[in-house]
């Protein structure tokens, strides 16, 4: 589904990314681990479409050239980014904001759009499965909400748009226990043999509630190390720095 | 070519111009002139007058300059103050008496006159460049006592009230462009609300200039007597034109004791094409007075037209108790340029405003919020509350905000708010990964900043309203 190769982006002159290979196939969960500024944050914002790099080397997703796609295009194709700092937007009620994102995927897709009754129902369910008070969906979004709040709402619409590949940059970190279990509830229910999975972390704890097929170590703009969930344990134990 | 034509309408999809024969008055700015304005609308002789005694004071008046847009010197002899339609010169007896070409011009403009077709509850006063063409819903606002027509007729039918109130508010010789108004003003709307009467519709008046090198100067006039409720809308459009066209209206609302009026303008005059060539230039005199007791007047602006708007519609809080609310969207694009706010002017105990101000400056627009609170020495407990916010996109454009507070009373509250925000590119990146292209992002966020005086707008309105904001920045972000 996912082809990275030898992918190097650099910022500013700065180098980030050196030459780094990922393979994600249907279905797969693949977890990235790795230091402060080892290049987490930018891989989510090259697939993502984030702009300002200047990026070589080669990203394919479903046959596509991702690297020639827009942002809203590779959003239409199904990716998606659960940010690690979600944006405040005032006056735009979330569920509005939700529903304008579904309908506008749709639309590109040549799908029906939902309509308001159709989009209620479907926000409902998928509110209540993960727990997520409806009251935050009438608020503005992400305006006033706590840490966990917008990460939670995140993943609400990560589960609403049903996204083939999914990138959460971080979601983990600053979050309880509880906020904890609905990110991995949402990302267990949406598992299955079509959608995918790219989690970035610093740390093994949300690893225990998502299962990883795949852990890779990133460091210097290059992953040097992939295994499976073990990986996670060793790292944790031992540390990067007496890792690497 | 039609091509060509077709590829600018995309912009502003009401630059189109209607071929019909017009009747002018002779070009330029003269005693004359008026006389043939009053002459063809058959004005009695006190009204003749009444502009004379204008254009005598217009004499030792100058154009103010204070302002922060220039503008190229106006050459008032240069422009045609008066033109009508040939086919609307005499009174029609129904619409379907209405030139088609006009009727299909209105259309066109998305406000279709046949009164079937009309949404239900809005009547409307059709103005083509100086005369109104057509009022909807006669009938059945006359039932309730409520006089709704063109300025004209009530020069002609209801001379009293016109008498009474005409001037009032806005003083014959109040500054260069009200009192070249007093002198030439053509058509424009009356209304009259007869106490204890809540109006059963929506009052609406869309304005179309169309005619070119010809200046549009109406004239509104809106009463509410005691204890009653009106909401009135206006619209404007114009063609594209490559040279400026002056509009310069006169609106005064009156309300005495207990009454409302709530006074909504979506303005999408031509703003002239990117480079800034053409364009409206939109200098309106725009003041309410609460005359009565506990009375309310509250003025919505959308302002997204115009090469430049220059506007203040004011409050004057004379009767106890009264209020005063100014809600206002400015959205600047490309080379347009605003100097908009209003004047809050306290007199009577216990009077209370709001202003509710957002500012959008987009391209190499420039965007400025001025506005007056006065509380005069009497107006014990007055209240005044005014938050203005500014959003810029990209960095070419410019937001100012001018406040100016005069507080001659030590028992009054006065609260001032301003912010000035960009809309940054991580909003604009997070929109987009949810699948939103560019403009619908820009749009999205825009309309969530003006999201509070939206919400003032009738409701038939406010959708038309924002997508309005969403067309207005097309193209602002390259």
């Amino acid at each position: 589904m996912l082809e990275i190769k030898n992918l190097k982006a650099s910022i500013e002159n700065k180098e980030i990314l050196k030459g780094l290979n990922l393979n994600i196939k249907a279905g797969e969960v693949h977890a990235i681990m790795g230091p402060n500024a080892s290049g987490k944050s930018t891989l989510s914002n090259i697939l993502s479409g984030k702009k300002g790099y200047e990026i070589s080397g080669e990203v394919r997703f479903e046959n596509n050239n991702l690297l020639k796609l827009g942002i809203e295009e590779r959003a239409h194709k199904g990716i998606f980014l659960a940010f690690q700092y979600p944006l405040e937007i005032p006056g735009v009620n979330t569920n509005n904001f939700l529903k304008t994102s579904l309908n506008a995927i749709k639309k590109a897709r040549g799908e029906k759009e939902l309509d308001a009754i159709e989009f209620l129902k479907l926000v409902k369910k998928k509110s209540s499965d993960l727990k997520i008070e409806e009251k935050i969906l009438n608020r503005h979004l992400n305006v006033g909400f706590s840490g966990g709040e917008k990460k939670k709402n995140e993943i609400l619409q990560m589960s609403i748009l049903n996204p083939k590949l999914s990138i959460l940059d971080e979601t983990d970190s600053g979050l309880d226990i509880d906020a904890l279990r609905i990110v991995s509830e949402g990302v267990n229910t949406l598992r299955g043999s079509k959608n995918s999975f790219l989690i970035i972390t610093h740390y093994q704890r949300l690893l225990n509630y998502i299962k990883p097929d795949y852990v890779h170590v990133l460091k210097n703009g290059k992953i040097i190390k992939t295994g499976n969930f073990e990986l996670a344990l060793e790292l944790e134990n031992k540390g990067y720095e007496n890792f690497l | 070519m039609i091509d060509k034509e077709l590829e600018k309408l995309k912009d502003y999809k009401y630059g189109f111009t209607t071929e019909i024969e017009n009747i002018k008055a002779p070009k330029g700015l003269n005693k004359e002139v008026i006389k043939f304005i009053s002459n063809i609308k058959k004005e009695p002789e006190w009204m003749l007058q009444w502009r004379l005694k204008a254009f005598e004071r217009l004499k030792h008046l100058k154009e103010p300059d204070w302002q922060k847009p220039k503008f190229s010197k106006i050459n008032y002899q240069d422009i045609y103050y008066y033109s009508a339609p040939k086919s609307a010169s005499e009174k029609l007896k129904s619409l379907d008496e209405l030139d088609p070409k006009l009727l299909e011009t209105y259309n066109k403009l998305g406000i279709p006159l046949q009164e079937q077709k009309r949404l239900n509850g809005i009547a409307v006063d059709a103005i083509f460049d100086s005369v109104s063409v057509a009022t909807t819903f006669k009938d059945k606002l006359t039932e309730k006592g409520v006089i709704f027509c063109s300025m004209s007729e009530a020069i002609k039918k209801h001379p009293e009230l016109v008498k009474k109130y005409l001037g009032s508010v806005i003083p014959v010789n109040d500054h260069y462009f009200a009192t070249l108004n007093s002198a030439v003003f053509t058509d424009g709307s009356f209304v009259y609300i007869p106490e204890n009467i809540r109006c059963p519709m929506e009052l609406s008046t869309y304005f179309r200039i169309n005619a070119s090198e010809t200046g549009q100067f109406e004239r509104t006039l809106i009463i509410a007597d005691k204890g009653s409720y009106v909401s009135y809308l206006e619209g404007c459009t114009a063609p594209m034109r490559d040279e400026n066209q002056l509009h310069a209206a006169n609106v005064e609302l009156i309300a005495l004791d207990n009454a409302e009026i709530k006074y909504s303008t979506v303005q999408n005059w031509y703003p002239g094409d990117k480079n800034g060539k053409g364009g409206i230039y939109n200098f309106v005199t725009k003041r309410g007075l609460c005359k009565g007791k506990n009375s309310k007047i509250s003025w919505t602006q959308v302002e997204t037209g115009s090469a430049i708007t220059w506007k203040y519609p004011s409050c004057i809080l004379q009767g106890d108790n009264s209020i005063g609310e100014f809600y206002s969207i400015a959205i600047t694009n490309n080379y347009q340029k605003a100097d908009t706010g209003t004047k809050m002017i306290h007199i009577g105990k216990n009077t209370k405003s709001k202003i509710i101000s957002k500012g959008i400056s987009a391209g190499y627009a420039d965007n400025t919020y001025r506005g007056l609170v006065n509380i005069f020495p009497k107006a014990k407990n007055a209240r005044n509350f005014t938050q203005c916010d500014s959003l810029l996109i990209g960095n070419k454009c410019g937001a100012h905000t001018v406040p100016y507070i005069k507080n001659r009373n030590s028992e009054s509250k006065i609260e001032h708010e301003a912010t000035t925000s960009k809309i940054n590119e991580d909003q604009l990146y997070y929109c987009q990964q949810r699948g939103l292209n560019t403009e619908d992002a820009i749009s999205l966020i825009v309309n969530g900043f003006c999201k509070e005086v939206l919400q003032q707008l009738p409701m038939e309105f406010a959708v038309e309203a924002q997508k309005l904001v969403g067309i207005s920045l097309e193209g602002s972000v390259g």
